[in-house]
């Protein structure tokens, strides 16, 4: 897996394929990016569960806050870390072990988070890794809406992107 | 074409590709534009309409909160103008545009963004003089110092470059004509201060040349000129590379320290290399209310659609007639880097590979008088202000956009007594040259 550029497709396909996301780091400032990412998630119907152990036993954005990724009672598709590059080994290495009993199949990093060890050993054990990528990013770039603010998103279509509802 | 659980198509043409491979014709047509959602219709539409409805009060808290994607009033974002700002950035190769009322409206939102009260920025001389008198004397009064270099060397950036020095500023293909800078060791020079280089690319349009290529890091556009082409719609923007990081240094507080009219935000953080656009919109375009019409963004565009051909028309009418002006008995000189004689053709290989464009000056013998006369009896070439237009153009600059300068600095920027500009149009070449034959021979009395 070449981890300097991803695919569309791929991007697209775990995007797709995802319901459930365990963000770690999330915070519950409304002012930080992951509460930004948690919120935009949420109003496209994916379900975030929040993971700070500071927060643990509140709510964020009408969800629990658990302390770790072993706590979540339900299980999750993919953990996207909002944690700086040297954390994401221990998350994921957590993640790895947890991915039979909770159906975890993706590992998101961040913006800024690039961990390749980690990456590498969570890809010998069959998880998708997307590193340095933010999933509001991906997602409003695919869907047409990152043009919206003026940004490059990259993509050209000749096709009407059909409306929601 | 699969669906995802929200509905909505996740066919796109990008395919299987990695979303940037197009090239520059495709993106000139394409980029930005896809068809209407809600209508179908293929061309993109002029979303004439001050404001946009949110879907509850959640929804408006987040757009107000910059926290999802979407529209709340024309002065910030409009679907129209977005589609343009999407095609300027991918023909510059750019993370994203804030598109203004006016190119000089680009660059006020850009210096508004990086400038406090006692700092200043460096500036080559040769600048289009709408420019110079914005930033030595508008700029003064905000309290933001313009030091201007002579770009022929560029040490002379290095040299002005203090503690409160924000930014390097300079047209690459400079403006009245024949000028080229070599920017690539002036970016350098930039980012060795934690500074970034700001190009106006009004002249090369990105057809001719990418200020990103060569180091830049914010390029700004008059889309007034060769963009629109057709001479309909005043308008501007600015393009951000994404490359430059804002928070390296203390010197950018906008964009690298909270916002206090967002609660806090760090744009830097939060939006990482979209922070510099994202600025643009949410508090540049905000506050300036500088914003571009959609009406005017809906022609640009259909302007950019044709850019690369017309492009290729301008300069080879524009090799063409430097080539005869060069041989006219009543031409004193041609600045045109096009020549093989002029001191700029090395820098015209370098950085205008297929041509250093279609805007250049030449010195009509008789000097100010005979300047007056001549661009008085053009027949085909239109007596105006404007340059960049499929029409050719002519102005005396001393008597016109220069002459809010000084005698030194109109000079020192290439506007001097017997000084003509033309800009040329993609007219038949021969029209062109017989048209400037016949008003020169008038105005030397031959």
């Amino acid at each position: 897996m070449d981890h300097d550029r991803y695919p569309d497709s791929l991007i697209r396909d775990v995007l797709a394929g995802v319901k459930t996301v365990a963000m770690v780091g999330a915070s519950s400032n409304w002012n930080r990016p992951s509460y930004f990412v948690m919120k935009y998630l949420q109003t496209k119907r994916y379900r975030v569960i929040p993971v700070n152990p500071r927060d643990a036993g509140q709510e964020i954005l009408g969800e629990a806050v658990y302390a770790s990724l072993a706590e979540i009672p339900d299980r999750f598709d993919m953990v996207d870390i909002f944690r700086n590059s040297e954390a994401a080994d221990a998350i994921t290495d957590e993640a790895i072990a947890l991915a039979p009993e909770k159906g975890i199949s993706v590992i998101w990093m961040q913006l800024t988070v690039r961990n390749d060890e980690a990456a590498a050993r969570a890809e010998a054990a069959d998880l998708t890794v997307i590193m340095n990528h933010c999933p509001k990013i991906e997602y409003g770039r695919l869907h047409g809406e990152l043009g919206w603010s003026g940004m490059n998103s990259g993509m050209i279509s000749s096709k009407r992107r059909r409306l929601r509802g | 074409m699969s669906e995802n659980d929200n509905g909505e198509n996740e066919n796109s043409a990008a395919g299987e590709g990695f979303g940037f491979g197009y090239g520059f014709d495709t993106l000139s047509i394409h980029a930005g534009a896809a068809p209407d959602p809600a209508t179908g219709a293929r061309q993109t539409p002029i979303y004439q309409t001050t404001s946009f409805v949110f879907d509850d009060a959640d929804h408006a808290a987040s757009l107000f909160n910059l926290q999802t994607y979407g529209y709340i009033y024309s002065r910030l974002t409009n679907p129209t103008v977005a589609v343009l700002e999407e095609r300027l950035a991918a023909l510059e190769g750019g993370r994203g545009t804030t598109c203004t009322a006016s190119g000089h409206a680009a660059q006020m939102l850009t210096m508004s963004a990086l400038m406090d009260v006692g700092d200043d920025f460096v500036a080559s001389r040769n600048l289009y003089g709408g420019s110079v008198t914005q930033f030595s004397q508008t700029f003064k009064r905000f309290g933001w110092t313009c030091n201007f270099v002579d770009p022929g060397d560029p040490q002379n950036f290095k040299a002005a470059i203090g503690p409160k020095t924000k930014a390097i500023f300079v047209e690459t293909l400079a403006n009245p004509g024949g000028i080229i800078v070599d920017i690539e060791p002036v970016a350098e020079i930039a980012h060795k201060d934690g500074i970034p280089l700001i190009v106006d690319s009004t002249l090369a349009t990105p057809y001719l040349n990418k200020p990103f290529d060569w180091g830049a890091d914010l390029a700004i556009h008059s889309t007034t000129k060769y963009l629109s082409g057709n001479g309909t719609s005043i308008g501007g923007g600015v393009v951000d590379s994404g490359n430059f990081d804002w928070a390296q240094n203390d010197k950018f507080p906008a964009l690298a320290a909270a916002d206090p009219a967002y609660h806090g935000l760090v744009f830097a953080e939060t939006f990482g290399d979209m922070a510099f656009t994202m600025k643009g919109h949410a508090v540049g375009l905000r506050d300036l209310g500088a914003s571009m019409a959609p009406m005017n963004a809906f022609l640009t565009l259909n302007g950019i659609e044709t850019l690369a051909l017309r492009m290729q028309r301008h300069i080879e009418n524009a090799q063409a007639v430097a080539e005869y002006l060069s041989k006219h008995p009543a031409v004193a000189w041609v600045s045109y880097a096009g020549l093989l004689d002029s001191p700029y053709h090395a820098l015209a290989k370098k950085y205008f590979p297929k041509g250093p464009g279609a805007l250049f000056t030449f010195g009509v013998k008789g000097g100010y008088e005979a300047g007056i006369k001549m661009v008085e009896v053009c027949q085909l070439f239109s007596h105006l202000a404007n340059i960049g237009d499929t029409r050719s153009l002519i102005i005396h600059p001393a008597s016109t956009t220069h002459r809010q300068l000084e005698p030194a600095e109109r000079a020192a920027s290439g506007a001097g007594d017997d000084v003509v500009r033309l800009s040329i149009g993609i007219e038949t070449v021969e029209d062109i040259i017989r048209d400037l034959d016949q008003a020169l021979n008038y105005a030397t009395g031959r």
